[in-house]
């Protein structure tokens, strides 16, 4: 597939300059730049209502940033949500599984939205239930998983369609801590393909896990580095003290 | 790439059949349902009365009486029980609560009808139950006059005249199922489009997997088109089988046009799943759309399309009410063609009702749907 790129920017899956929403007079989104490598995993991490979302939003074509740019794996978010649409995968914190579908059916839907043909379908459907060793579920109701296989199964499916970019919004939670770390091995060996992993949280033991974190006030961008390097800077023992120290100055309700 | 969108398009649409029938109560619910309303309203709640027993008094036995009683204890609604020969029997006939009417003959009824004219019956109905003798009366009085207009027609002065009331040219016996067919097909057709589209959109919704459609490729027309086939499909299986039913249980005939019936009935339903996805877009869960289509959509049309009580004597603001609902055009309309047999040109203003409310729920829907993705 033709694919718009730019030559100095290759290793770069998303770059944000000065990318900005405004709700009214209200402005949730405060001129903010950065760039995501390719194979990264990038976490933005902020209160509720600090941005996030917001700017998920923008990256993913969903919403129209008032002004500022961004492309996303090469495409302009304002201009080309089309072809971003294609080239990302999504996951909530909802799941977004079809309960009273079966796994199989439920991968051969979401590979079906995304034009992955017959052939496709069933050797990602057999990949992927081997590497969540789910063989013998194939033909179970989803609504009969336990929570935490839904949610590997839901990031499996997310990227099915082997995206440029995932963006998975606090996709964790409400699932117990074991299943958490189960998940993030998934999300290692997805970056270890080069598929780049874009997350919001609000749980900062998970922050740690992500190779840069950029922490979100008020909209705005007051801090971004690999957690060890935050750490340091703000010479505080976790990724939680950075964050109550920068949070502190935060105007806006939560 | 066309046909890779039309097999995504058949998928989504399996899968909307997938969570239709995989609930086994939805399933039985949505196709029970209209054998339910059709049984409820055209048996259970009808004022109708078939097999009542009468008794006759014929003091004159000649060939106008036995016609007469001919008539009918040949008609489903009456059953002769006795003949009586004393006006004294009666009473006690009615205080062992036995039977509902007595027919009294005049003497020498058919000879006094053929020359003076002044030929009697009388009924005697028990006025403890007013709505049952008065139906009672009624069937026996239509029946009689038919017989008078089959048989004799000019120089006969029976005490009854043909009645001119409306229902009773395309209803002859006041069947309550004349005006419940087209009822339960606008209710359960609404039901079917508005409700359960409006239903299943809040479930994406409110499990979170709009969400990820709408970051999908997949354009949002295809994501609502998809959804309304099932339901499209499923409301034509109920729209047959409730004629099916009307016709050979409750023994309604289709009196005008099938085509034309389905005609309104297909605009009707566009119209109905337009209201679904309009509820859709305003709500966010599946039980808020359920309690909206509920109030808003069912109770008004049970109670203000005329099927229980006549709109006729309802308040101004009432009468309005029931104006702006699109069951009641459509069911108006119904009853035109299917009861009264008329042709295109007589349900022309339904038509243009029913078609500019489909356009207009379109075009809010879909700017409210644009709204939400922003």
């Amino acid at each position: 597939m033709y694919k718009e790129t730019h030559t100095h920017e290759e290793h770069l899956s998303i770059v944000a300059q000065g990318l900005t929403k405004r709700f009214g007079s209200f402005t949730a989104v405060d001129n903010i730049s950065f760039n995501v490598k390719k194979g990264e995993i990038f976490g933005f991490l902020g209160a509720n209502g600090a941005g996030k979302t917001t700017a998920m939003k923008m990256l993913c074509g969903l919403s129209k940033p008032t002004s500022g740019n961004a492309t996303v794996a090469g495409f302009d978010v304002s201009t080309q949500s089309e072809q971003i649409k294609k080239n990302i995968g999504y996951m909530s914190q909802k799941f977004a599984l079809y309960e009273d579908l079966k796994v199989w059916e439920n991968m051969r839907l979401y590979a079906g939205i995304y034009g992955l043909n017959d052939n496709e379908i069933k050797s990602r459907t057999d990949e992927i239930l081997q590497q969540l060793d789910f063989q013998n579920e194939r033909n179970t109701l989803v609504k009969a998983l336990p929570l935490g296989w839904k949610q590997k199964l839901a990031f499996s499916i997310s990227i099915i369609h082997q995206p440029d970019i995932v963006f998975l919004d606090e996709p964790t939670g409400g699932v117990d801590p074991a299943a958490r770390r189960q998940f993030w091995e998934l999300i290692y060996q997805t970056a270890d393909k080069g598929i780049t992993v874009t997350r919001t949280t609000h749980y900062m033991d998970e922050a740690e896990y992500c190779n840069r974190i950029c922490i979100l006030v008020d909209g705005k961008i007051v801090a971004l580095d690999s957690p060890k390097q935050l750490k340091e800077t703000y010479s505080a023992q976790n990724i939680d003290e950075v964050f109550r120290l920068l949070a502190r100055k935060a105007i806006r309700n939560q | 790439m066309y046909t890779n969108r039309f097999s995504t398009f058949l998928s989504f649409v399996r899968k909307e059949c997938y969570h239709i029938f995989r609930d086994r109560w939805t399933t039985i619910i949505l196709l029970i349902m209209p054998v339910l309303m059709i049984i409820l309203f055209g048996f259970a709640i009808s004022t109708e009365v078939k097999n009542a027993h009468i008794v006759v008094l014929d003091p004159s036995q000649d060939a106008a009486t036995h016609a007469i009683v001919n008539k009918l204890a040949t008609s489903e609604y009456f059953t002769i029980d006795r003949y009586v020969y004393d006006l004294k029997e009666i009473d006690a006939l009615f205080k062992k609560d036995k039977i509902g009417m007595c027919i009294v003959f005049s003497e020498r009824f058919y000879e006094n009808m053929m020359h003076s004219g002044d030929a009697h019956i009388q009924l005697i109905a028990d006025g403890s139950d007013p709505n049952y003798a008065y139906t009672l009366t009624q069937y026996a009085t239509a029946l009689i006059s038919t017989y008078q207009q089959e048989n004799l027609f000019q120089n006969i002065k029976l005490p009854y005249q043909i009645q001119t009331d409306i229902k009773m040219l395309y209803n002859p016996t006041l069947k309550g199922a004349y005006n419940t067919v087209p009822g339960v097909l606008g209710m359960v057709l609404m039901l079917i489009c508005a409700m359960m589209t409006s239903i299943s959109i809040a479930r994406e919704k409110e499990m979170g997997n709009m969400e990820i459609l709408l970051v999908s490729p997949l354009k949002p027309i295809t994501i609502i088109l998809s959804k309304t086939v099932p339901y499209i499909i499923l409301s034509f299986i109920n729209f047959a089988t409730i004629l099916l039913l009307s016709v050979f249980a409750l023994k309604v005939p289709i009196a005008g046009s099938l085509g034309l019936i389905i005609l309104i009935s297909c605009i009707f339903i566009f119209v109905s799943l337009a209201l679904g996805l309009l509820i859709s877009t305003l709500v966010n869960t599946q039980m808020v759309a359920m309690l909206i289509s509920g109030v808003v959509l069912m109770f008004p049309v049970i109670l203000l399309s005329g099927m229980i009580f006549p709109v006729e004597s309802m308040g101004v603001f009432f009468q309005w009410l029931a104006k702006i609902l699109p069951a009641n055009w459509y069911i108006a309309a119904i009853r035109k063609v299917m009861i009264q047999g008329l042709g295109i040109t007589s349900v022309v203003k339904e038509i243009i009702v029913l078609l500019s409310m489909a356009v207009v729920l379109i075009a809010v829907s879909i700017k409210k749907f644009k709204v939400r993705i922003e």
